[in-house]
């Protein structure tokens, strides 16, 4: 079965981003594929590389880049909510005039385009959110 | 088609709502808060056992063990874990996300 | 591409939180793909269409008067759940009144917005193949 994940949260707020991540994690490891994960309203920040959460719980943020990294996920972030809430690669950033950057390995950033396609290619679109 | 429900029944009328337009046949998961809605003697007890009949109702083990609520689960609610949840989603041929 | 039946469920209030927004923004970008799109407002949803939204004091942007564009995008099918309406004490008369042109009938003018009960709703996603929720 072909999945899109679809998380609306960000991290540790809402339990959101945890529950995608293990749904995520037991679809691979039961054989399925995941066409995409797109992270959207305040899911975007799922996708910073700043955050410095305490040492003796899940840090959030890195595991979700290990797990792109292990099985090649397409981590997406939608471009029109990380402009709202300063979730900005290097190149947008430049382009919007900052002078810094955020974006963590595994995610790109991109168009809410990106999501409809998912809905279309997957065999099953799973939201998580609040 | 599989009804996850995240949000407790004490907090929102979202466990309502999807038990008022699942169809026969559906499936209704609770996860997150939503688990609360598995409580032995609660005022959703008799709302959630009425949607029995229809509806076959999972809750997700890992966050009904989070809560400190297992010893309270009610009879015919069926434990998952993340594998049986992805289970869920290959039976069932659509999702909807009750927010 | 193929084409599936996408159906948006919004089901909360504006303003209090961004997800009519954004989830209005996905509607428009979406609307690119060509799929067979519904709308459906439930529960506090429905306030997302309720008229006369005046946001100055707020000072946010009053998007409400997108949801008249949505017949120029195609999306001509917005249910509403007359229950969730009842429950608050509005009729139709209280939404935006949402319509579209249709070119099958000379451009004439008809109503997007579509009052169901639970049941349809509980048809309405049993139809549906990709379901969003924001």
């Amino acid at each position: 079965m072909k999945y899109t994940i679809q998380i609306n949260e960000g991290p540790y707020t809402h339990q959101a981003s945890d529950s995608a991540y293990l749904f995520t994690k037991a679809a691979l490891e039961s054989g399925h594929e995941i066409f995409r994960v797109f992270f959207y309203h305040d899911g975007v920040n799922n996708a910073t590389r700043l955050t410095t959460p305490p040492q003796d719980d899940r840090n959030i943020v890195t595991r979700w880049s290990a797990l792109a990294e292990k099985h090649d996920l397409d981590m997406v972030v939608c471009v029109a909510a990380a402009q709202r809430r300063g979730i900005a690669d290097a190149d947008e950033s430049r382009r919007n005039g900052k002078d810094a950057d955020n974006l963590a390995p595994g995610f790109r950033i991109s168009g809410l385009g990106q999501l409809i396609e998912g809905g279309i290619q997957s065999d099953r679109l799973i939201v998580f959110g609040d | 088609m599989l009804h996850i429900v995240n949000k407790s029944p004490f907090e929102k009328n979202s466990l309502e709502s999807s038990i008022s337009v699942a169809a026969d046949g559906s499936a209704v998961l609770m996860i997150e808060d939503g688990v609360y809605g598995v409580l032995k003697g609660s005022r959703v007890e008799e709302m959630v056992k009425g949607a029995m009949g229809s509806l076959k109702i999972y809750a997700l083990g890992p966050d009904v063990e989070a809560r400190g609520i297992a010893d309270k689960v009610m009879d015919g609610i069926t434990l998952v874990d993340y594998n049986g949840f992805v289970a869920l989603t290959t039976e069932h041929d659509k999702v909807q996300s009750w927010l | 591409m193929s084409t599936k039946r996408f159906l948006y469920v919004n089901r909360k209030a504006p303003y209090g939180t961004v997800y009519a927004l954004e989830s209005l923004e996905v509607v428009l970008i979406g609307a690119a793909f060509e799929q067979d799109v519904r709308l459906l407002f439930m529960d506090d949803g429905v306030f997302q269409i309720a008229k006369n939204q005046k946001t100055d004091g707020i000072e946010t942007k009053n998007f409400s008067p997108t949801y008249s564009a949505l017949g120029d995008y195609d999306i001509t099918k917005i249910y509403v759940d007359k229950q969730s309406l009842e429950e608050r004490g509005l009729t139709v008369d209280d939404l935006i009144p949402l319509t579209y042109e249709d070119e099958d009938d000379d451009w004439a003018e008809k109503d997007s917005i579509i009052l169901i009960d639970r049941n349809d709703v509980k048809t309405l996603m049993e139809e549906s193949e990709v379901l969003l929720s924001f």
